[in-house]
């Protein structure tokens, strides 16, 4: 069952502010710590960030989910950008192909309790990652 | 949103609010460099405090900032990371290597007084 749905467009660093304090907001609402829900936040600020910088525009839905026994938050980042050629490579703690720290994707991984990413090369990429409450 | 940036003596003190961009950081990089020309700044202090997520922009943008800052003769502090903000930090695995940190401001300003007493 999913409890509310919120679909942030991402198209400017303004909406990575908007998109990781509408994420922090929902981790609150469904009872996250406020440090689970920073952790939260940071992992939105990556994936927001990426679609910025690598597909200019895309967008990342929040999620509430309630599992048969818990309660947690889904986070997808989608875009429609150039894809990423080699996920393993993507992957790994200071790969970059724009001279940044390359710590976004790992570091979301680190973040997040679950992660998966799906991308096509031309065709875009969607990085969904889920968190359950403690 | 704009930085705020305190003169105070030979310190210049930058406030981050809680939700700044990545146009906003870029612009702090800049005017903190010009600034501490201007005033002939020994040091500059970054407090933190209010910001709610520091993610690898922020990071860098700081270290970046702290590295310029060095190159003109002065230190960075930056002072107030928050516990939780910090645990964030050190998942995604960023490090503020080669910049000085303190608890908060009075810290800061308390571990410049000492530095500046010693080395003049
Ligand atoms: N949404 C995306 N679209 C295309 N490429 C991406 C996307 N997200 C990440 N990448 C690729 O994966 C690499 C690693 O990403 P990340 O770990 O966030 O590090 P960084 O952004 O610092 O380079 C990027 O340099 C980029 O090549
Ligand atoms: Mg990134």
């Amino acid at each position: 069952m999913s409890v509310g749905e919120i679909r942030v467009a991402i198209n400017s660093d303004q909406d990575i502010v908007s998109a990781r304090q509408k994420g922090r907001a929902m981790a609150s609402e469904l009872g996250f710590s406020s440090g689970d829900a920073t952790l939260i936040a940071t992992a939105i600020s990556e994936l927001a960030r990426n679609i910025v910088s690598y597909a200019r525009k895309g967008q990342i839905t929040l999620k509430g989910v309630h599992g048969s026994s818990r309660v947690g938050i889904v986070v997808i980042a989608s875009d429609d950008g150039p894809g990423i050629l080699d996920i393993r490579q993507a992957l790994r703690d200071g790969f970059s192909t724009s001279g940044s720290l390359g710590l976004g994707l790992p570091g979301v991984r680190r973040l997040m309790d679950e992660f998966e990413i799906d991308s096509q090369p031309g065709r875009g990429t969607i990085v969904a990652v889920k968190k359950w409450r403690q | 949103m704009e930085v705020p940036i305190l003169k105070q003596g030979a310190v210049l003190i930058a406030t981050f609010q809680a939700a700044l961009s990545d146009a906003d950081l870029n612009q702090l990089r800049m005017g903190l460099v010009q600034q501490v020309v201007k005033f002939r700044s020994r040091a500059v202090i970054v407090d933190v405090t209010a910001m709610d997520v520091m993610d690898s922009f922020a990071s860098r943008t700081l270290r970046e900032i702290a590295h310029m800052i060095r190159l003109r003769g002065a230190e960075t502090v930056i002072v107030g990371i928050q516990p939780e903000v910090a645990f964030a930090m050190v998942q995604l695995g960023l490090t503020l290597e080669g910049v000085a940190t303190a608890l908060d401001l009075e810290e800061g300003l308390a571990y410049l007084n000492e530095k500046f007493k010693t080395t003049s």
